[in-house]
């Protein structure tokens, strides 16, 4: 990780142009610049400093991205295993995980059943029912390897029965509907076999799957259980240089290349507005440097990407990273999870770590890790939430682990919905109560900023987002700011501006007539007298 | 006051000599030709007002740090090393009047090596001239009038860069062609140099960790 200084004339997105970064460090006034640049680098390996911070359990990256210790915003409530759930057979492999009202169900996909539990006032998951099969139908009336299950508002049962090909549209006590699928689409290979992984639902039952394979996009179903299309498909990456390359290979060299295929996201969510939240953990550093691959994207109905991104960096988990103990590389999304106040929490598979952002697009919080303790992952593969708690769902040890809102974390929950309700005073007292907790906390600067500005205090709005160096939001209060102080000052202004104008108009006229006067002809006296 | 202390460390005609000088570089930034070629031919720059423009270029690019607005420039104060943060102009520069000299000395180039020093830093008049008002700018502005900033600082060097062309060929007496020529010849040599020394500082290292460990053995041994 290069530490930032600064360059001329522009205020520096790190993570972007890490390299003109390091050349405009050295940036000289002269044309020589680059030169300086490359010997102050080579006799300062201070400037560039690689330390991998250990950071406790919760932690955050500040503007500068450096790892900012927290206190825990989630903490470990229970952890479930098979035997904790007295389960007859152990869960074996389980990949799905989803919440319906106080019902949470776990796909058992190793063991072709879906597990579904109720949440009782004690907050402890309790079994009510094994899904395995279902009756009506002209198929099998068993699953193979189940690997998603959504409900739709009328309680119909979506499931998507991956190992029979198809997705299952059941009646709440399970009987046959219908079924869908392979796309009929005729841009679809043959030979392709239809893999439903991931499926949502949404207010009027339309079905969007991610299946293995198909890399068009979300596949989608209207009610009546006709195919309408893909939607949202991730935009093919590849860069000018694979581009010109590709023009020039021959035949035998293209053969051999890796054809521009665009990512496939690995999971959906539907939030409470019917927005997709899709994550892909099919994503390489280059890519996310370059910003050719979004790890998570918002998809309105016709499949663009609205997820805002207002943070001081992208959202795609960690943002360094050493290699070790067998995880290399950037953080791996498998699932997202969406709060009602549009916070959502992405869940890597590859260090088990839950990131959680807000409506912004900034990081509140990271926390996790591989391992065996509780609160740490071998292999996360599904995150819900029932109310303000998560469940991240343990593929390899088949664990499932209940996390609830810490102090801290409540008050800065509270403080985000009492300024989405519009209680703007008290959601800066909250970032006030917040920022005694964790006075790094640069959100909760921000928020306080945001209150203020909402309550026209911009001048010490602004003193709040300098500190965290939000220049957009600051750029909004001072907007303000300069208009109330030209409104305030307007007499003062135009008194000098006309002042300015008008002294050396007038020194000028006195100079002119005096000049005029001394000059003029009736004044000059000659030899021959006045001239007439 | 001004006169009383300029008539008891320097002449009064130095001091007035000064002055004029340094306001001769506002002529050469308004008519580069013209006016970098009277700096060393009819003797109207001085070292002293050359020396003054580098002094305030370092000052003002030490000043953008801390006053231009955060919305421009965010500083890792942290890590910043004002040494190293000043030799970011005085290093490319003093290659950049070596490696000039070096080279134009031996194609008839009319320039001295202070006279190639002087007419660079005649030049870099409009790094202070502009940077500093668009420092004390930068703070009444928004993001949305990010770019006016951007432009004229780009532009500041821009001129800068300009301006040591043009002096470097009036002062050497050369056509615009052989002018171009050896400013990227110059370029070229600062590179080569910058190669050397860290061919030199890197032999040093070695041969100093010899001498070490030779004196060591030794020691160890007696």
């Amino acid at each position: 990780m290069i530490r930032v200084l600064t360059g001329d004339c522009m205020n520096m997105k790190k993570k972007a142009n890490q390299t003109f970064i390091r050349l405009a460090q050295g940036a000289a006034v002269i044309s020589g610049a680059f030169i300086g640049g490359a010997l102050l680098f080579a006799a300062s390996p201070s400037v560039a400093h690689a330390a991998m911070h250990e950071h406790g359990y919760t932690y955050r990256y500040d503007y500068w991205e450096d790892v900012q210790d927290s206190p825990d915003v989630y903490s470990v409530t229970a952890s479930y295993t098979s035997a904790d759930l007295a389960l007859e057979t152990n869960m074996k492999n389980p990949q799905g995980l989803y919440t319906h009202g106080d019902f949470l169900y776990v796909c058992d996909t190793g063991n072709n059943r879906i597990i579904e539990f109720k949440r009782g006032d004690d907050k402890r998951l309790s079994v009510t029912r094994i899904i395995d099969s279902f009756t009506g139908g002209s198929g099998v009336t068993t699953f193979s390897g189940p690997t998603d299950i959504a409900i739709s508002d009328e309680g119909n049962v979506f499931i998507a029965d991956m190992g029979n090909t198809r997705i299952l549209k059941l009646t709440p006590d399970l009987q046959y509907i219908m079924e869908y699928g392979k796309p009929d689409d005729a841009a679809l290979d043959q030979g392709v076999i239809f893999q439903p992984y991931k499926i949502v639902v949404d207010t009027a039952e339309r079905v969007y799957c991610v299946a293995r394979g198909i890399n068009k996009g979300l596949c989608k179903y209207e009610a009546d259980g006709s195919f309408s299309g893909f939607v949202g498909a991730l935009p093919a990456t590849y860069n000018l240089w694979d581009y010109i390359w590709k023009r020039i290979a021959s035949q035998e060299q293209l053969a051999r290349m890796t054809s521009f295929v665009p990512t496939e996201y690995d999971n959906l969510y539907m939030d409470y507005e019917g927005f997709i939240y899709a994550v892909t953990g099919n994503v390489k550093e280059e890519d996310l440097d370059s910003g050719q691959v979004d790890a998570v994207r918002k998809l309105n109905l016709i499949g663009n990407d609205i997820l805002v991104r207002n943070g001081d960096y992208e959202n795609y988990g960690d943002l360094y990273w050493g290699d070790g103990g067998g995880h290399q590389g950037p953080s791996l999304f498998s699932d997202v999870t969406v709060f009602d106040n549009d916070v959502y929490v992405c869940l890597d598979r590859n260090r088990g770590r839950a990131f959680g952002y807000d409506d912004q697009g900034r990081l509140m919080f990271a926390f996790g890790g591989n391992g065996n303790e509780d609160g740490y992952f071998n292999w996360a593969i599904g995150i819900e939430h029932m109310g303000t708690d998560l469940y991240i769902l343990d593929q390899q040890t088949a664990t499932l682990t209940s996390f609830s809102l810490t102090e801290f974390g409540q008050l800065v929950f509270r403080a985000i919905d009492e300024f989405d309700n519009g209680d703007y005073a008290a959601s800066g007292k909250t970032w006030e109560d917040v920022m005694k907790l964790n006075g790094n906390y640069d959100l909760a600067y921000i928020g306080i900023g945001r209150s203020l500005l909402r309550q026209k205090r911009y001048r010490e709005a602004m003193d709040y987002f300098e500190i965290k160096y939000d220049a957009e939001n600051y750029s909004k209060a001072f907007k303000q700011y300069r208009k109330e102080w030209v409104e305030g000052h307007i007499v003062w202004i135009i008194v000098i501006l006309l002042a300015l104008f008008l002294i050396p108009m007038s020194i000028g006229w006195v100079h002119k007539t005096r000049h005029d006067i001394e000059t003029a002809d009736i004044f000059i006296v000659d030899q021959d007298g006045p001239s007439t | 006051m001004t006169k009383s202390i300029s008539t008891k460390f320097i002449s009064k005609e130095a001091w007035n000599k000064y002055l004029d000088s340094l306001k001769f570089a506002f002529y050469c930034l308004t008519h580069p030709l013209d006016g970098f070629w009277d700096l060393t031919h009819e003797k109207r720059g001085t070292m002293a007002a050359a020396n003054t423009i580098l002094i305030a270029t370092l000052v003002v690019r030490i000043m953008k740090l801390r006053y231009t607005s955060f919305i421009f420039i965010t500083v890792y104060w942290e890590e910043l090393n004002i040494f190293l943060y000043l030799a970011s102009v005085l290093f490319p520069l003093a290659l950049w009047v070596v490696g000039n000299w070096a080279l134009t000395t031996l194609f008839d180039g009319k320039g001295r090596l202070n006279q190639v020093y002087m007419a660079t830093c005649y030049a870099l008049l409009p790094y202070p001239v502009i940077q500093l008002p668009i420092m004390l700018l930068s703070n009444v502005v928004t993001v949305d009038e990010r770019e006016f900033y951007s432009v004229i600082s780009a532009l500041s060097l821009v001129y800068a860069g300009l301006l040591i062309i043009a002096a470097m060929g009036q002062i050497h007496e050369f056509s615009g062609g052989k002018n171009l020529l050896f400013t990227i010849a110059s370029l070229f040599a600062m590179l080569v140099m910058v190669f050397l020394l860290m061919l030199f500082f890197s032999m040093i290292t070695e041969g100093i960790s010899y001498i070490v460990s030779l004196v060591r053995e030794m020691l160890f041994r007696m």
